[in-house]
């Protein structure tokens, strides 16, 4: 049998278990950090003493949690399942006819308008964390279930796809600037407005 | 038939693996990217809760982190099981929350310095006392754009 020729080739079989081994390691070792969550803007220190505001009663909806993680909606004991449709509900009532994309009952003991409407949570100390973030989910998920019809009525895609696409730096500047309309319209038709007063002490 | 005995004698044809260290640099450089170094170690539990309606944080510079929760195992005997706060490396008392904050603040660009969010990564079992004390802190030095953080997943698994 003829030598071969050229230099004898390097046995690297092995290689691809040092692939494997270099990739286990890394597959175990790598936490991809999970940065997302809810956010939300804290009311100011003082607040603009020259406008003297009187909101009615009826354009507030008030949730208080208290340290046993149950919920008082409206002055009455409510399931937490229950709170997002509920939610829904007052904010689109449209008691003064004037939101004209609203399908509420338009109950005029219940809010104006969206506009108006706003939602007060209140919390005990005790309340634990785990529940005051379920409620401001279920909150934040009744104005996400609006803007999203809207956006389905006008523009044809969810609302919480195009902001998150807006607010994504890697969008190119074009398909923004298209955006920013847009979001903004659902935005000011379903305003955001969840007031968190101070944590009662009893 | 000889054509076929010939193989035989011969040894095993090598795999060509010159590609091999492409590939090994490949991965590698990909789980460099994609690896983020955590800058503090966790001092406390920090079982997030779940939710739904959650936005991304972009931009990683203009945030700043505030960590709740009951000390780890091997620090409960110092410190106790109550929830604390840490901050950067260390424990932290509620009134160093607002120093802490324009500390962080003076450290970024002026022009980022209006739009920092603050991430408050707390453990689902802490009360909202401390939390409510923390956001208190926070209106003190006009930090108001918070984040809480939580992993995305049904809310109601948090009630259990």
């Amino acid at each position: 049998m003829p030598r071969r020729k050229g230099a004898p080739e390097v046995n690297a079989g092995s290689m691809a278990d040092i692939a494997f081994l270099l990739l286990i390691f890394f597959l175990v070792t790598t936490t991809i950090e999970t940065d997302a969550g809810l956010d939300r803007m804290l009311p100011p220190m003082d607040p603009p003493e020259d406008i003297d505001v009187v909101i009615k009663q009826k354009n507030i909806f008030t949730v208080n949690i208290n340290r046993n993680g149950q919920l008082l909606v409206e002055d009455e004991l409510m399931d937490l399942k229950n709170l997002r449709a509920a939610a829904v509900a007052f904010l689109e009532n449209g008691g003064d006819g004037s939101c004209n994309y609203c399908k509420g009952r338009k109950d005029p003991a219940s809010s104006d308008n969206p506009e108006k409407a706003i939602i007060s949570l209140k919390n005990d100390r005790e309340t634990k964390y785990a529940t005051y973030i379920t409620v401001q989910n279920e909150l934040v998920g009744a104005y996400n279930d609006l803007r999203n019809r809207e956006a389905q009525r006008l523009y044809g895609d969810d609302f919480t796809n195009m902001e998150a696409e807006y607010l994504n730096p890697e969008t190119p500047s074009s398909v923004r600037d298209d955006l920013k309309g847009k979001v903004k319209r659902i935005q000011e038709m379903f305003p955001q407005k969840l007031s968190e007063a101070e944590t009662s002490t009893n | 038939m000889s054509k076929f005995a010939k193989k035989k004698d011969g040894d095993l044809p090598a795999v060509s693996t010159a590609s091999l260290p492409d590939i090994v640099f490949m991965l590698l450089f990909f789980f460099m990217t994609v690896t983020t170094m955590k800058d503090s170690s966790l001092l406390v539990e920090n079982t997030l809760p779940n939710a739904t309606e959650i936005k991304k944080l972009e931009k990683k510079d203009r945030v700043i982190y505030i960590y709740v929760g009951k000390p780890t195992r091997e620090y409960q005997k110092v410190f106790g099981t109550e929830p604390k706060i840490q901050l950067n490396d260390k424990y932290a008392s509620v009134d160093e929350v607002g120093s802490y904050i324009l500390a962080e603040r003076a450290k970024k660009p002026q022009e980022i310095q209006n739009v920092l969010t603050t991430a408050l990564k707390v453990d689902k079992d802490a009360n909202m006392g401390l939390i409510a004390d923390i956001k208190q802190q926070l209106r003190e030095v006009n930090a108001l754009k918070v984040n809480y953080t939580t992993y995305e997943g049904n809310a109601f698994n948090n009630l259990q």
